[in-house]
């Protein structure tokens, strides 16, 4: 077969990218969407995604040894989100739009009995520090194991366990923060972010 | 795990639902990168063209003139040798200074006609 030997035709090359795009342009379209939060970032950020994805592709695909190529994918948009930020010296200028998210997604029954639960958690994972909300955003909204992360966070899969755990943990404790002072002024929950990326 | 850590690992799960792309990116994205592809071949010759600044990428083009030059060379003796025995049959032995002037004049502007060609197409 010519992937062995390296020498994929150009057309061969760009039916399998038409393929990697079918099969994930759902995924990088919600990583995106959840990461920075409103959807005309979203789509720019996807844009990109795949432009670049197109470019190196041949790359990564005799680099990834057969291994899937979504962690790639998912890394890239990772980083051009990390850009984004960086050239424009914010954070996301809103929250992810979770009225109409929610809405969205869940029938009406199901918003009576938990549209206040679940808003929550979308603020929560709002709040968490960078790594761990694309953490889960990875595990939750795309699906994927520890080892994908770890793959698209340039981490050990160890070290991806951790970030998880942690995650999780914080966001429970943001969450019965908020659930418990709903009336209240908001608390400062962010605390555990003093530990940082480079914690994990 | 903890059944409170269990419980919202199942509300993440309903938040965080995967989006599904509007239908105007896929089909904005689908065009740009059949853009893409198509100009790949031509951005590779235009790369080509400009790559020619930097001389460290003139070697493979070098060559090339060279062995096209070679070839070039070798057609212009091949069609002076054929005037000059055109020539030679014409004098019947004697010899005539005009034609082989006349020949060798050819020759160079044959020389002349292939390296234009040469250096145009390069």
């Amino acid at each position: 077969m010519s992937e062995q030997t390296g020498t994929k035709s150009k057309a061969q090359l760009d039916a399998e990218f038409s393929e990697l795009y079918k099969a994930h342009l759902r995924d990088v379209y919600s990583y995106a969407y959840y990461r920075v939060g409103d959807h005309h970032d979203a789509e720019d950020l996807t844009e990109q995604t795949f432009l670049q994805a197109y470019r190196h592709f041949e790359r990564a695909q005799r680099e990834s040894h057969g291994r899937p190529l979504r962690p790639w994918l998912i890394r890239i948009a990772h980083n051009l989100a990390a850009n984004l930020y960086r050239d424009r010296s914010r954070k996301p200028a809103s929250s992810i739009d979770e009225t109409t998210t929610i809405a969205a997604l869940h029938t009406t029954e199901q918003l009576v009995e938990g549209r206040d639960e679940l808003s929550r958690v979308l603020e929560g994972v709002q709040l968490l520090p960078d790594d761990r909300r694309e953490a889960l955003i990875m595990r939750f909204a795309l699906g994927m194991d520890n080892r994908e992360i770890a793959r698209a966070l340039g981490r050990s899969d160890g070290a991806t366990k951790v970030l998880i755990h942690r995650a999780i943990k914080q966001l429970e404790e943001i969450v019965g923060d908020r659930a418990g002072v709903a009336s209240g002024p908001r608390p400062s929950s962010n605390g555990a972010s003093a530990e940082g990326p480079g914690g994990e | 795990m903890s059944e409170a850590a269990t419980h919202l690992e199942g509300l993440l799960r309903e938040a965080l639902i995967p989006v599904e792309p509007p239908e105007d990116l896929a089909e904005r994205l689908e065009s740009a990168l059949t853009s893409i592809t198509e100009m790949a071949a031509d951005e590779l010759e235009a790369w080509e063209l400009s790559a020619m600044r930097d001389p460290r990428n003139w070697v493979r083009p070098t060559a090339a003139v060279v062995v096209g030059g070679a070839a070039a060379s070798a057609l212009v003796l091949l069609r002076a040798r054929r005037r000059a025995q055109n020539s030679r049959r014409g004098l019947a032995g004697g010899v005539d200074l005009s034609s082989l002037g006349r020949s060798a004049e050819s020759a160079l502007r044959d020389l002349e006609s292939e390296a234009r060609k040469l250096l145009g197409d390069r």
